[in-house]
């Protein structure tokens, strides 16, 4: 995993503990990793591999907004209700990551204070950092005039 | 300078004129086959014009200058350089206001060919560039000269001009020369250097040659040798003139001072005020910014490229494909103001303000720039200053 | 010469993406001084006016320019015919200086048309095998149909060549978003890494917001900036952004430079 992800954003110890509920998982290129609207009680980070979140279009295929990529957070929506995926996932190359049951992780932080600030702390900076990127592209800074109008 | 050899010491040719001898000079400098361009009284206001004879100097008229204002009037004592700034500078023939650069034409199988613009400007004599002026061209030679790619124009109109410096003894209201060290005094640069002396002896000019050129026509005119009595009133006169200055900039590094108020509450007070009109830049001395002009024919097949001058308060002067970078009036007055007496040193290497204070004249709301870099430091001061993203 | 354009015979013109073209220059008579990456020509359209215009290619004498379609003198730049002349001036400006960065490794990020003046920085690394450390290409565009050279990045990027869309259709598989995002895919050590930047300003200092907290040095992220420009030889004022002038001290600046300047609005 890269410096940037999880391994910088948890102090050692909290990271250990949490580290100790994962397990590892692998999903062949093309698998549905979850659908958008299906139950949320698991989260990944992934290890190697590319991961694509797209959002369901009638009468064309799954329009993706957005690639994740080595050590990124798959999954955030396990942490607040109403506890359901928002965007579907699909592996679009063979993905290695390690696989989190929700449950287990809320319940060892209900003991696990450290963990609990850690953890919630990182899942807000990976959430802060994707409305950016998403807040950017808003902006269609490639469009002609650059986000302007033509002058 | 028109020679590029080394100035004799200025002892050497030091004299006296009268005013025949200003009119011989005139008469020496035409003969040389100069175009000798100096103020006159046009349209009430002192103007720089060809000169045909010293008699259209403005003997007998002064100005009177404030902020937004200003009146030329009648002076009783009959002296010719008895004025500071009027309306133009020296750059109107240096770094004129239009001028073409290339033509092209394209032939019928869609070949080009261009021709750069052939310029064969007068040889010029400038009679009566004050001090400050004097700086002001030689700051405009660092930006059009100075760099990597010279400026074809206007190396062409400087190269050969010959420049009489006349020491400033009547600063006006708007003037500050001092506080941007550059007069009242003549400093290195002229060719002729001069001093106007009206008292009870007479009405005589003190001369000096800063050049082998200088010294050559000096020699050529009626003149006697500088006696103590001219020398002693020119330089209490001028040294009168430095105390007498309408106005300051603060004591306090201007570069420093602009580099770190660019967020400062100030700029908003002085866009209140300020109509974006670019008159201070049009006036300056230094401002030297332009555009390109691209024209054809009829047919299509003849192009001309034109330059003129250009202010950083069009709102078009920073447009790009999304707009313009510079679109409020506040952004556009920091510009000039933060160029002028800060970015100016890192970009030339020197102040480009030389305190002639036309912009404060000229300044049809009159904005003053002395007093917008005085709250502006005041406002450094206070410590008052927003922060960078603290602004809408 | 930079005062006065010397005629260039257009020898090709071909479509990047719908609003962009690629026209390739030689020489009719008199050739311009060689042009090294990262410096820009001025490119006369007869009649019509000249812009900057960086060099995506460089071939001896030859010059190669990828022009987006904006502006009157752009537009009349793309519609351009074999065979016709325009004019050049150059060249101008600071370079990318890869050569300074021998031994590093290597970031190239670009964004959309930003993409064409570091055409010519991959393929000066490329022609150096050894020269450099790890070479990674990171690109975005608007769309795939905007994607420019699409034929050439596939080579491009020795570990990592990585492109991202803002927004696909069904046809394209690749990734998705803002372009810092391939960082992660990128092989760099951050203290031993030279980056190179150009784009829209809001994608290059979002990309240097990004390469700093991994641990670059600003003075080894060096950035391509824009601003209007009319001389290109210093004169006419137009290209300033504070102490600079893009047209003499950019338009490649080191972001330890630019940083100050980018976070004032409207300087």
């Amino acid at each position: 995993m890269k410096d940037t992800g999880i391994l910088a954003a948890i102090p050692e110890g909290p990271r250990e503990r949490l580290m100790a509920l994962g397990h590892e998982m692998s999903f062949p290129a093309g698998t549905r990793i979850f659908e958008e609207g299906g139950r949320a009680d698991r989260f990944w980070i992934i290890h190697t591999g590319g991961v694509n979140l797209d959002i369901h279009v009638p009468g064309r295929r799954a329009a993706v907004v957005e690639t994740l990529g080595a050590g990124r957070l798959l999954g955030w929506s396990w942490l607040c209700p109403p506890h359901q995926w928002h965007l579907g996932a699909e592996a679009t190359s063979p993905v290695r990551a390690w696989e989190f049951n929700a449950a287990e992780v809320l319940e060892l932080c209900e003991r696990d204070h450290e963990l609990d600030h850690a953890l919630l702390a990182y899942v807000i900076e990976v959430i802060g950092r994707r409305l950016r990127a998403a807040r950017t592209r808003l902006l269609d800074l490639y469009g002609p005039y650059g986000s302007g109008s033509p002058g | 300078m028109a020679s590029a050899t080394a100035p004799p010491a200025a002892g050497d040719t030091a004299c006296v004129l009268d005013r025949d001898g200003m009119g011989a000079l005139v008469r020496e400098l035409r003969a040389r086959g100069r175009t000798v361009i100096g103020p006159t009284v046009r349209d009430d206001a002192i103007v720089l014009a060809k000169l045909e004879s010293a008699e259209e100097l403005p003997y007998g008229w002064g100005v009177e200058h404030e902020a937004g204002y200003y009146r030329v009037r009648r002076r009783p004592d009959g002296a010719a350089f008895a004025h500071s700034a009027g309306p133009q500078s020296w750059k109107s023939f240096l770094h004129p206001e239009r001028v073409r650069q290339w033509a092209a034409d394209r032939g019928p199988d869609g070949e080009m060919t261009v021709r750069p613009e052939r310029d064969e400007p007068p040889s010029f004599a400038f009679l009566g560039v004050r001090p400050c002026d004097l700086r002001a061209i030689q700051i405009q030679d660092r930006v059009m000269i100075g760099g990597p790619h010279r400026d074809a124009t206007y190396g062409a109109r400087r190269g050969g001009a010959f420049l009489i410096v006349v020491e400033c003894t009547e600063p006006g209201a708007t003037c500050f020369c001092v506080s941007m060290d550059t007069g009242p005094a003549a400093r290195p640069g002229y060719d002729l250097a001069l001093t106007e002396v009206v008292d009870e002896a007479g009405h005589r000019f003190l001369a000096r040659a800063g050049t082998d050129e200088g010294a050559e026509i000096l020699a050529a005119l009626p003149r006697r040798p500088a006696d103590d009595l001219t020398r002693t009133r020119a330089r209490e006169d001028v040294e009168a003139a430095a105390g007498r200055m309408g106005r300051t900039m603060p004591e306090v590094d201007l570069r420093a001072l602009l580099a770190g108020t660019l967020d400062a509450e100030r700029w908003n007070d002085v866009a209140a005020r300020c109509l974006t009109c670019g008159n201070c830049t049009m006036a300056c001395p230094t401002c030297f910014c332009t555009t390109t002009e691209d024209v054809t024919d009829l047919t299509g097949d003849h192009a001309e490229r034109w330059r003129r001058w250009e202010s950083c308060y069009d709102l078009d002067f920073t447009h790009l494909p999304g707009g313009s970078v510079r679109g409020s009036g506040r952004s556009r007055y920091r510009q000039w103001l933060t160029h002028k007496l800060g970015t100016w040193w890192d970009q030339f290497d020197s102040s480009g303000c030389v305190g002639c204070g036309r912009c404060i004249v000229w300044c049809p709301v009159g904005i003053d720039i002395t007093e917008e870099a005085h709250a502006l430091h005041q406002e450094s001061l206070d410590g008052q200053a927003g922060t960078e993203d603290g602004r809408p | 010469m930079t005062a006065v354009p010397l005629p260039y015979r257009v020898t090709a013109n071909r479509p990047e993406s719908a609003d962009t073209r690629t026209i390739e220059l030689q020489p009719v008579a008199e050739a311009l001084p060689v042009f090294a990456p990262g410096q820009f020509a001025m490119v006369y359209a007869f009649g019509v006016g000249d812009i900057p215009v960086s060099v995506a290619g460089i071939d001896g004498s030859a010059l190669t320019h990828t022009i987006r379609g904006v502006g009157a003198t752009s537009r009349a730049l793309c519609a351009v015919r074999a065979g016709t002349q325009v004019g050049v001036r150059g060249p101008f400006g600071t370079g990318w200086d890869l050569p300074s960065a021998a031994g590093r490794d290597l970031i190239i990020v670009a964004g959309g048309i930003g993409l064409a003046p570091l055409r010519p920085l991959v393929r000066e690394a490329l022609s150096a095998p050894g020269t450099y450390g790890r070479l990674n290409v990171l690109v975005g565009a608007r769309t795939p149909a905007d994607l420019l050279y699409r034929s050439e990045l596939d080579g491009w990027g020795h570990p990592y060549c990585g492109v991202t869309v803002d927004r696909a259709g069904p046809e394209w598989t690749g990734n998705v978003g803002v372009v810092t995002a391939l960082l992660d895919q990128a092989a760099f050590d951050p203290h031993d890494t030279t980056a190179f930047a150009c784009g829209p300003e809001v994608m290059i200092r979002a990309a240097a917001r990004e390469l700093l907290h991994r641990g670059v040095p600003a003075q080894h992220i060096r950035i391509s900036l824009e601003r209007n420009m009319h001389c290109a030889t210093g004169h006419c004022g137009h290209c300033q952004l504070g102490p600079l002038l893009l047209c003499r001290d950019g338009p490649v600046v080191a972001y330890d430079r630019a940083k100050p300047l980018l976070t004032v609005r409207e300087l």
